[in-house]
């Protein structure tokens, strides 16, 4: 047993596992929207577009974290108020406002002059960066997003499942989808600092597509995909500390691997049990 | 078929137009419907049928004109006006359970971050028992068939209890013992003073089991009690050159979603 509490003598392994763990949950339970109402590309674009407001707050001297809420909030907004006038399609004006967005921060960073080694934390995250504070501000963050999620479901899933009648019964709908789209880019910022820009998408929708194969209600599908996640980011912190590979990409790999077993082994839903029942009726 | 008796207007449309991206799909509709009538709607393709609906729900504005339900505007009451969809409108894949779509029915009396309690659960489990689904309670709704479906969301729709009901094309693609049960509900509603509108191609079914037919065709081409409505004049109106005579019945070539002419 060792070898599982050898890691966590060191103070900074003992951060970014809670860190990790709490926004594997995060990820994992906001996923579930996401995946279900086709928000994929939106979750990736979003921590894109974050980018500029890191830049802008490192210029300035300012918390990395506050920077990104910031600018987090703004895209959410826009996002939300381009894909609603209809004068150009959902994903292009989502396409048009990422690409921008980053190149933005990008030449902001670029004018930084440790700029690589920056670039790559927030692109790919820190997880053994993490402070007392960080650590702080990303558990309240949590405890907001997902008390939000909690109080409100009801209300976001009529919205998600059945627009129609959310209208019938005059829930604000419009206001529902941005409060949604705000929790996301919240999400979003959590986790730069554990899994980073380039796989947030990654806790979004890999650990709720899992969980959308192995149940059948929302409610059992966000607490196991909230499993799913929090364990790929135990397993992903023990494989980056013993094989020494950068730690966001281990959480990843391992909720990519279980995705890979639930699609193919899924009760009734896997892709094997499914052939085996087409290749019985054939031969039958 | 007897003379309705001369009931105050529970449903009032005034004047109504109704855009869609800019275009008026619908102009100036008025009518009046007075509670407990079973109206249905009839029209061809694109005559606004499913718009009517929509913005009797409040999920279209409109363009001009008023709706009014117990002579008041729409909105006012919560749950006045219920819908049941178009089976096609319904993303089927959805993780939730028969029991889980019925309680949304509940949800417009709950309001904000109320938890379902004992009388919702009671309906719930009425309604289910009334479409004769109970069985089917903890099944997910992609697993149904095709009328089960259907039969979870006139319970959904019962659930809700509501004082008039929309019903868009309930009885396209579906079984002969939904579309009996489908029959069914409406005179035990009937009973219970619902006014019910039902948009249906089938022109029998709106001639023969119907108080009342709302003929539409971007306006409203007639209203009135079956046999008023029937007319040549009117059907050819509505429907121009898709309709044919024979025998003195009218036969629409009215092509209808796909689903239907497979029938099952």
């Amino acid at each position: 047993m060792e070898w599982l509490t050898d890691p966590l003598t060191y103070s900074f392994m003992q951060r970014g596992m809670a860190a990790s763990v709490i926004v594997g949950v995060l990820c994992a339970v906001i996923g579930c929207y996401v995946v279900l109402r086709g928000m994929a590309f939106l979750g990736d674009a979003m921590a894109h577009a974050i980018l500029p407001g890191i830049a802008i707050a490192y210029l300035l001297k300012g918390d990395l974290l506050i920077g990104a809420l910031i600018a987090a909030i703004i895209v959410a907004l826009a996002i939300g108020f381009l894909s609603r006038q209809g004068t150009i399609k959902e994903d292009t004006a989502i396409g048009i406002l990422f690409a921008g967005a980053l190149a933005f921060g990008v030449a902001l960073i670029s004018t930084i002059k440790t700029y690589a080694v920056d670039l790559s934390h927030i692109l790919f995250g820190n997880v053994l960066g993490v402070s007392e504070n960080d650590l702080l501000m990303t558990a309240a963050l949590a405890v907001l997003v997902l008390a939000t999620i909690v109080a409100l479901f009801k209300e976001f899933l009529v919205v998600s499942f059945d627009p129609v009648l959310a209208a019938t019964i005059r829930l604000p709908a419009e206001r529902l989808r941005m409060l949604l789209l705000i929790l996301l880019a919240l999400t979003v910022v959590v986790s730069l600092q554990t899994v980073g820009v380039g796989l947030v998408a990654a806790m979004l929708v890999t650990p709720a597509a899992t969980a959308y194969l192995l149940t059948r209600r929302l409610a059992p599908m966000m607490f196991t995909s909230a499993a799913i996640g929090a364990f790929s980011s135990i397993a992903g912190l023990y494989a980056s500390f013993y094989i020494n590979v950068a730690s966001g990409a281990a959480v990843v790999l391992i909720a990519t691997l279980i995705f890979l077993i639930a699609f193919l082994f899924a009760p009734a839903r896997g892709v094997v049990w499914q052939f085996i029942r087409a290749h019985r009726r054939i031969r039958a | 078929m007897t003379q309705l008796p001369a009931l105050p207007a529970h449903l009032e449309i005034e004047n109504i137009t109704i855009a869609y991206n800019g275009t008026p799909i619908l102009r100036d509709v008025s009518f009046r419907i007075p509670h407990g009538t079973r109206v249905a709607v009839v029209g061809p393709n694109g005559a606004g049928k499913s718009t009517l609906f929509k913005a009797l729900v409040g999920l279209l504005p409109l363009r001009a004109g008023r709706v009014l339900v117990h002579g008041l505007p729409l909105g006012h009451h919560l749950d006045c006006v219920a819908y049941v969809p178009q089976r096609e409108e319904v993303d089927w894949h959805f993780p939730v359970t028969v029991a889980d779509v019925v309680m949304m029915g509940r949800y417009g009396q709950l309001g904000w971050l109320r938890r379902p309690g004992k009388r919702d659960h009671a309906a719930v489990a009425r309604a289910l028992e009334q479409m004769n689904i109970a069985s089917l309670g903890h099944q997910p709704i992609g697993e149904l068939s095709g009328g089960q479906q259907q039969r979870v969301f006139l319970a959904r729709a019962l659930a809700q209890e509501p004082h008039v009901l929309l019903m868009d094309e309930p009885f396209t693609g579906v079984d002969v013992t939904t579309q009996d049960a489908t029959l069914e509900l409406l005179d035990q509603l009937r009973a219970q003073n619902v006014t019910v509108m039902v948009s249906t191609h089938d022109l029998n079914l709106a001639a023969t089991r119907f108080d009342q037919v709302l003929l539409l065709n971007r306006r409203v081409v007639a209203f009135g009690l079956p046999k008023t409505v029937f007319t040549t004049e009117n059907v050819s109106e509505a429907f121009g050159t898709r309709v044919m005579y024979l025998n003195g019945v009218a036969v629409v070539d009215d092509c209808c979603p796909h689903d239907e002419l497979l029938g099952i």
